[in-house]
């Protein structure tokens, strides 16, 4: 498909190289499951969310007096604004949703096992990019969650040794969450973190496919050449044939997407909350300030820690430690295969554990701490949060060990459908 | 695989459970209607009427109106009595901010968005829960609002009614009418549904289209979803 206007690129530009070694003859595993489709989606909702937050950016205000307003401004007086909003606000969720579920294939999978440990450490950047985002977005819409959100979370800084409330002022740019935290939280989610964001995709993918794909056996396709052509005997182009599979799996998630944004954009409360139609009012702290579903397991930890010595700092501690943690999995891994499908009893029960114990934080933390009562004193549900907690932190601690005792099964040569 | 996604899918429905659990008082059911047009129009109307007396919606434009099914010539005589106010303004109060706080220690808050942020039932609940009480300034309570600024302003339709309280402790046991109002109980209990209806229509005026739009694209995407399916298989026919 030389034309003209190719070849005249080509002399300036490696256009066609990059096709070749990106797409069609960039050679992924032919056995890719349901799991495989959520780092493509990831790019599409990173794509959406600068699309419909550009539009945004053109009507909202960055200024506590106007911000909530505005917002009320593009729900109502802008010509199809509310799509562009709820698009917005239901995307920071999926985003989280395909995020946790891409990571989730790499634990199944052992895609972060040698030689892929820069991609998750580029993954896991871009996992805290996305966080830092989603905090810094949930402040814009200025009513009495984001600000008190906002609030509790810039206070877990002044919790810090020595430095703490100094770094608190410094982060506000004011002794409370004010106009000047409220511009900030702004210049950093529309140009700081994207920009951020968009590189560490770039890297994400270029180390991707420096390595190759991982897939669900786990086992390395370019074992298996064919002699004469050198190509992967169980790899297929990545286009046509994964482009047109994403596409059917990008549209159904896009069915589930638009169901959201069209009948249930509030998602009950948990997408966007209900005391956020409040605007925010310094003076008036809200009965339960819980944060946006995606934080609460680590929001959940933070809890369940005790405070030591007068101090909050050690749940801070366990807070960051658990996401800091999983940057170390590629070390902690020792089993002989990567694939959840060779892998013996041990490893099974301990992610079941960890899995299970990550979505009960998750859920606690979307609730007071009184919820399920109080026995001998302590409330129930902060018991069982610190019981995952530790559950939580034995995956890590323990798999070092569950690795190697584990019986694993012999890992085939060639890929299994 | 099956035993994550078995464990996946018990603690989901034991979350469900959790949260279907718990709450005070039963809220009552507001089985509302946002595409019921007469409804809403009458709703509008006690709004305007009562509600603005004292409450503003700053970011609801009158001609917004529209969309329930009136005209601008209709808007402007039966919602708009002051003629500087033109029918692309928004919803002021009748009273400013700062009168308003020194008549009853609250500024009355903004109803432009509050049924998303109190939800239908509560609203119409709150409406009928008024209740005689003369430990309070202004004479009234609220049985799911204790101790609110806000006087019952729909006594006159509505009546007098008074708590009775259990006998063991303090709380509420049932409201019990003392005098008859304007209206009868069923009729006045419909025009909080009506009103409480026009608030849901003003938390999210583009509700309705939002809805219409959205099957559209659903059912396009379906339709996309097969086309989609269909040419992957055709692409991957030589994938053994």
């Amino acid at each position: 498909m030389l034309t003209p206007v190719t070849t005249w690129i080509d002399e300036r530009f490696p256009m066609s190289k990059m096709v070749r070694e990106h797409l069609t003859e960039y050679y992924a595993p032919k056995n890719f499951n349901f799991w495989y489709f959520f780092g493509g989606l990831a790019i599409f909702v990173l794509g959406i969310q600068i699309l419909s937050g550009i539009f945004l950016t053109m009507h909202y205000k960055p200024d506590a007096d106007k911000a909530f307003a505005s917002v009320e401004y593009i729900m109502r007086d802008v010509p199809l604004g509310w799509l562009i909003r709820y698009v917005h606000s239901t995307g920071a969720s999926l985003f989280f949703v395909v995020i946790y579920l891409h990571m989730f294939r790499a634990l199944l999978y052992g895609s972060y096992r040698k030689p892929r440990e820069l991609l998750w450490i580029f993954g896991m950047v871009i996992y805290l990019c996305l966080m830092a985002e989603a905090f810094f977005g949930y402040l814009l819409p200025w009513g009495q969650m984001s600000y008190w959100g906002a609030q509790v979370i810039v206070n877990l800084f002044g919790a810090v040794p020595l430095i703490g409330p100094d770094l608190a002022v410094w982060i506000r740019g004011d002794y409370v969450v004010s106009d000047a935290t409220l511009s900030r939280f702004f210049a950093l989610h529309v140009i700081a973190v994207p920009i951020a964001l968009l590189g560490l995709v770039v890297a994400h993918i270029l180390s991707l496919h420096e390595v190759g794909s991982n897939n669900p056996d786990g086992i390395d396709i370019k074992k298996n050449k064919d002699p004469i052509s050198g190509k992967p005997l169980d790899g297929i182009p990545f286009h046509p044939y994964y482009t047109v599979k994403d596409i059917f799996g990008l549209v159904i998630f896009m069915i589930i997407f638009a169901f959201i944004v069209f009948f249930a954009p509030e998602m009950g409360g948990y997408f966007l909350e209900h005391n956020n139609f409040i605007p925010a009012d310094p003076l008036k702290t809200p009965d339960h300030i819980a944060p946006v579903w995606y934080f609460t397991p680590f929001y959940s930890i933070l809890r369940a820690v005790p405070p030591m010595f007068g101090s909050q700092f050690p749940g801070v501690l366990a807070m960051g430690g658990a996401v800091v943690i999983l940057f170390f999995l590629p070390w902690l891994d020792r089993s002989p295969v990567r694939s959840i499908r060779y892998k013996g009893p041990l490893f099974k029960i301990s992610l079941t554990i960890f899995v299970a114990s990550f979505l009960l934080l998750g859920y606690l933390g979307l609730k007071p701490t009184n919820i399920w009562g109080q026995l001998g004193g302590a409330d129930v549900a902060t018991v069982v949060a610190q019981l995952c907690t530790v559950l939580y932190f034995m995956f890590f601690i323990s798999l070092p060990i569950v690795s190697i005792l584990d019986r694993t099964k012999v890992e085939p040569d060639r890929v299994t459908s | 695989m099956k035993t994550i996604m078995i464990v996946i899918w018990s603690v989901l429905c034991c979350s469900g459970v959790a949260a279907a659990a718990g709450g005070g008082y039963s809220l009552n059911n507001a089985n509302i209607d946002t595409t019921d047009a007469e409804s809403l129009q009458r709703g509008a109307k006690i709004f305007a009427d009562r509600c603005l007396s004292c409450h503003a919606a700053t970011f609801m434009r009158y001609n917004r109106l529209a969309d329930i099914g009136l005209s601008q010539g209709q808007i402007k005589q039966y919602f708009i009595a002051d003629d500087s106010v033109k029918v692309g303004d928004t919803m002021k109060s009748a009273i400013d901010a700062s009168t308003a706080k020194q008549m009853f220690g609250v500024t009355p808050p903004d109803l432009s968005v509050v049924s998303r942020s109190r939800g239908s039932d509560w609203l119409y609940t709150y409406f009928i829960s008024f209740y005689k009480d003369e430990a309070t300034t202004t004479g009234w309570n609220n049985r799911i609002f204790p101790n609110v600024a806000m006087p019952n302003v729909f006594s006159q339709e509505q009546g007098v009614l008074r708590a009775v309280y259990a006998k063991d402790d303090k709380s509420i046991v049932s409201l019990q009418r003392e005098t008859e109002g304007t209206l009868t109980s069923r009729a006045f209990d419909d025009s909080m549904l009506d009103l409480t209806n026009f608030l849901v229509f003003m938390g999210e005026p583009a509700a309705e289209k939002r809805k219409q739009i959205g099957s559209l694209v659903i059912i396009f995407l379906i339709f996309f979803a097969f086309m989609a399916w269909a040419v992957k298989r055709e692409f991957w026919k030589d994938v053994h």
